[in-house]
């Protein structure tokens, strides 16, 4: 099939950026829609135009790399799927596909549709873990965990932190990923000891970067890994709490 | 060069104890004093970061991913092996230990193993404290599933998604020290050199992918956990930015590069359909639990799975090996699939697969529970090909998948090069010829939580007192100028074909000749045509972009330019190997019935290589194996 692709450019951080239009012709309906990002870059290579910058590494939809809105939606037109598992079968000949990158307070520009998801990593590393020092750890089996209890801490740990919830949210918000990432420590025994430090410190450090949830709900309907927006309400009630537990903590030490 | 493995004395039960019991130890208050390198983030490296960031040294952490959580440690999906025994089969340690050495066949240095066998029930301990959300059973306790090579079910997991969880909890485990400020983080920021000063790792040579800057830094120690080399076929199961260049410049730095040519080539991967096709996806080996592998009995049969009746299939790991089926471990299931296509059973429109059908399956436990069992990975075929494994068999072929060859290292872990430790598949340490499924994150979680943050800290208490290499030495100045030189060469050249194609015709050549079966005469052929591929490379690549900001053209033509260099010494290594063991097949060696034949007496024995420089022979030094638990035999899973 003959495409045409609208595609953002943009040197770097400083520059305005704007969409330049390439053809993307004699594409197979098997390849991956990277793939023929990947060709659509050869031939740039060698007509001398600079190929275009995008993310992407394992090309498994595990590793949440890439990442580009396709016609307006995170990940294209699949649901459930990252980009780099949208397959061509899902465009005609004679299709115009405009790609763009994130767009996020968040999430700065770095060049192309390649975009700074760091913030994540702050919201994460402020507490966005289970404290536990290599070889201190109890036998495994010490602690039975329901199965369900288990199951409902995988739907949320399945997140692959792509930023496709940020990138659907008219306001730019995080609350998907910040709750999914909570979500998974915190429905596990192992996860109680840190649980209110942890629903303070992460939407405390989400709100640095991010703008504020309004309940769209855009966020779930753009996750390649179908995140649940009830963990946004386990966040919320938490973060609450946290708030009003933490104090009466501080004021116990005092 | 003499290799010493410095292998402790003692029973193998015993060796490791002794060694920490022996080991110098650094106080807990001269721990800041000494600042390491780690290079990499996946399970070894994040993992290693952590555990001594948190023991209280100054970690400098390095990757080229824009996060820690993108390494391809992620995309593992079957699980992890640990010799827990929680279901009362009769596993140990001395098992896993057996098992490994054996589906290593015979390749391995029997005291690493033992270790890693020894600590990998830590590794379970760890993993479910930090929360990994582990498959359970309905009674609350952790479930197990059977994996190729084994007899006992000893793998844990968590989905198809085990790689994911085990990463991310070194991820977090990583992030909690970032956060606490005792390990650096550097992210989009490329090792492109190690400075070797006075014979020991003084420090790296960085790029920072964003801005082009060139940077040195320097520690009293330096562990690289950069991962595999598969990449080298250009189509593999590895991600896109998998590559050996760090492994490959401390090897041209003076670290020896040990068995290049044990390569695995995993059985259960999505053929390719198309030229166009920028990678090979992995369906789990999780999979073979309960589907079985199957081609039609007549070469050149043109009809769909379902109208082939039942009595005119060649089930054939079944038929070949009675007792492991088809959870024979990968090279012998890897050889099988080959045998079948070489004689055009072939299925699917290239002919080049073979079916994995889980309609027994179904019929036998019904839908939900294969759904329950493999339901992403179900979900991630249908999306690449179309079909619905539910309904008709998948479609499956080998591809180069891991790398068991790597950096020569000691029972410490440290290569030649004093200070410069490898750690995970980025050594050669564990796994010989042969990577048993579920074992590689069971490797780099050893290395990186226990195994390196003692075996350093030895190195590094000799050492109390001393300062790092400052980075204004002439050594790291004249590493950073090369750096500079060779990014500037391949932006100048200009060229007319672009870096994607050379790697493609480096794939080729490799797949072809050094990849399931290597012949003396294709490994010789391919000696003869890699030389002339990479002088055109550098006479006729073209890279556009410049070096002051995101160049990712630039970034993969320097990863290329050590692919070749490295491609050339596996198949160097192939054709010095003259035997076959587990994924290294001399089509000139084999037994009757085609399987794999050692050579125990002239090639019991880690062949580790040393650069002499470009265009030199490279040097080979011998480690001699000894084996004095395991007996050598020929591998039977019949």
């Amino acid at each position: 099939m003959d495409l045409t692709l609208r595609v953002w450019r943009q040197s770097g951080p400083g520059d305005k950026g704007r969409f330049e239009e390439y053809p993307a012709k004699g594409i197979d309906e098997h390849m991956s829609f990277l793939e023929m990002l990947d060709i659509v870059n050869e031939r740039l290579t060698l007509e001398g135009i600079e190929p275009i910058a995008f993310d992407h590494d394992c090309r498994e939809g595990i590793c949440g790399t890439c990442g580009v809105m396709v016609d307006g939606r995170p990940h294209g037109p699949w649901e459930g799927t990252a980009t780099c598992q949208l397959h061509m079968r899902a465009y005609s000949d004679g299709d115009t596909i405009t790609i763009e990158p994130w767009r996020a307070k968040g999430f700065p520009a770095i060049k192309d549709l390649v975009v700074d998801r760091r913030a994540f990593d702050r919201i994460i590393e402020s507490g966005g873990f289970i404290s536990v020092a290599a070889g201190s750890a109890p036998d495994a089996n010490n602690t039975p965990i329901p199965q369900e209890a288990a199951e409902f801490a995988m739907d949320a740990a399945a997140c692959i932190g792509c930023g496709a919830c940020v990138a659907a949210c008219p306001n730019g918000a995080a609350q998907l990923f910040v709750a999914a990432k909570y979500s998974h420590l915190s429905l596990l025994p192992q996860g109680q000891p840190e649980r209110w430090t942890r629903a303070e410190s992460m939407v405390d450090t989400m709100e640095l970067y991010f703008g504020s949830c309004s309940n769209h709900g855009e966020c779930e309907a753009a996750c390649p890994k179908n995140i649940s927006l009830d963990f946004i309400a386990l966040l919320n009630r938490d973060y609450l709490r946290s708030k009003w537990r933490n104090r009466r903590l501080a004021g116990q030490k005092g | 060069m003499q290799l010493d493995a410095k292998i402790p004395a003692g029973p193998i039960q015993d060796k490791w104890s002794n060694y920490r019991f022996d080991l110098k130890l650094v106080a807990p208050h001269n721990r800041r004093k000494f600042e390491v390198i780690v290079v990499g983030t996946g399970l070894a490296g994040a993992a290693a970061a952590a555990t001594m960031g948190a023991a209280g040294y100054h970690v400098k952490a390095f990757t080229y991913h824009d996060s820690t959580r993108r390494a391809h440690s992620i995309a593992a999906q079957g699980g992890i092996n640990a010799a827990k025994d929680y279901h009362g089969e009769g596993d140990s340690i001395y098992r896993l230990f057996y098992d490994t050495v054996k589906g290593g066949d015979y390749r391995s240095r029997e005291a690493n193993v033992y270790r890693l066998a020894e600590v990998s029930n830590a590794i379970i301990d760890q993993c479910v404290a930090q929360g990994v959300p582990f498959a359970r059973e309905y009674g609350g306790l952790l479930h197990n599933r059977s994996f190729g090579g084994a007899q006992v079910s000893r793998t844990f997991y968590a989905r198809g998604q085990t790689g994911q969880q085990l990463l991310l909890g070194s991820y977090q485990a990583l992030a909690k020290e970032v956060g606490a400020g005792t390990v650096e983080l550097h992210t989009h920021a490329e090792m492109l050199d190690l400075v070797v000063v006075d014979g020991r790792a003084a420090g790296i040579v960085v790029r920072d992918m964003e801005t082009g800057e060139i940077r040195t830094h320097s520690a009293h120690a330096v562990i690289l956990a950069t991962g595999g080399y598969s990449n080298a076929y250009y189509l593999s199961t590895n991600a896109m930015a998998c590559n050996g260049t760090a492994a490959w410049r401390a090897h041209r730095k003076g670290a020896l590069f040990a068995n290049p040519s044990f390569t695995q080539i995993h059985p259960t991967c999505i053929p390719a359909s198309d030229e166009s096709q920028s990678k090979l996806t992995l369906m789990s080996e999780s999979l073979r639990n309960d589907g079985r592998i199957w081609v039609s009995k007549a070469a050149g049969d043109g009809r769909a799975p379902g109208d082939i009746p039942e009595d005119e299939r060649d089930y054939y790991l079944e038929r070949r090996y009675p007792a492991f089926g088809n959870l024979t471990p990968r090279d012998v299931a890897s050889r099988a699939a080959k045998v079948v296509v070489d004689e055009g059973k072939g299925v699917g429109p290239l002919r080049n697969g073979v079916y994995l059908d889980f309609a027994e399956a179904i019929g036998r436990l019904g839908k939900d529970v294969i759904e329950a069992r493999y339901g992403n990975l179900f979900e991630m075929y249908e999306r690449i090909t179309g079909d619905d494994p539910y309904r008709t068999p998948m479609r499956i072929y080998p591809a180069p998948h891991y790398t068991m060859g790597g950096l020569w290292v000691d029972y410490d872990l440290m290569s030649t090069i004093p200070g410069l430790f490898v750690a995970g598949e980025a050594n050669f340490s564990d796994h010989g010829a042969n990577r048993l499924g579920a074992s590689a994150l069971m490797q780099g979680l050893a290395d990186g939580y226990f195994v390196l943050p003692y075996t350093v800290a030895g190195y590094l208490a000799g050492m109390l007192g001393e300062r790092p290499v400052p980075t204004d030495h002439p050594e790291f100045e004249k590493a950073a100028a090369e750096t500079r030189d060779r990014l500037a060469r391949l932006l100048a050249t200009n060229g007319s074909r672009t870096v994607d194609w050379f790697h493609r015709e480096l794939g080729k050549i490799m797949i072809e000749h050094c990849g399931m079966a290597r012949s003396e005469e294709g490994l010789r052929r391919a000696l003869a045509e890699i030389p002339p591929l990479r002088e055109e490379f550098h006479r006729d690549v073209r890279v556009l972009g410049d070096n002051e900001s995101l160049n990712q053209s630039l970034e993969k033509a320097g990863r290329v330019v050590d692919f070749f260099e490295l491609a050339e010494l596996m198949c160097r290594d192939a054709l010095y190997r003259e035997e076959s063991c587990g994924g290294h097949f001399r089509v000139e060696h084999q037994t009757p019935e085609g399987e794999a034949l050692r050579n125990d007496e002239d090639f019991s024995h880690v062949a580790a290589w040393g650069w002499e420089g470009e265009g030199a022979e490279p040097s080979l030094t011998k480690e001699e194996l000894e084996f004095e638990y395991v007996e050598l035999a020929q591998r039977s899973y019949k």
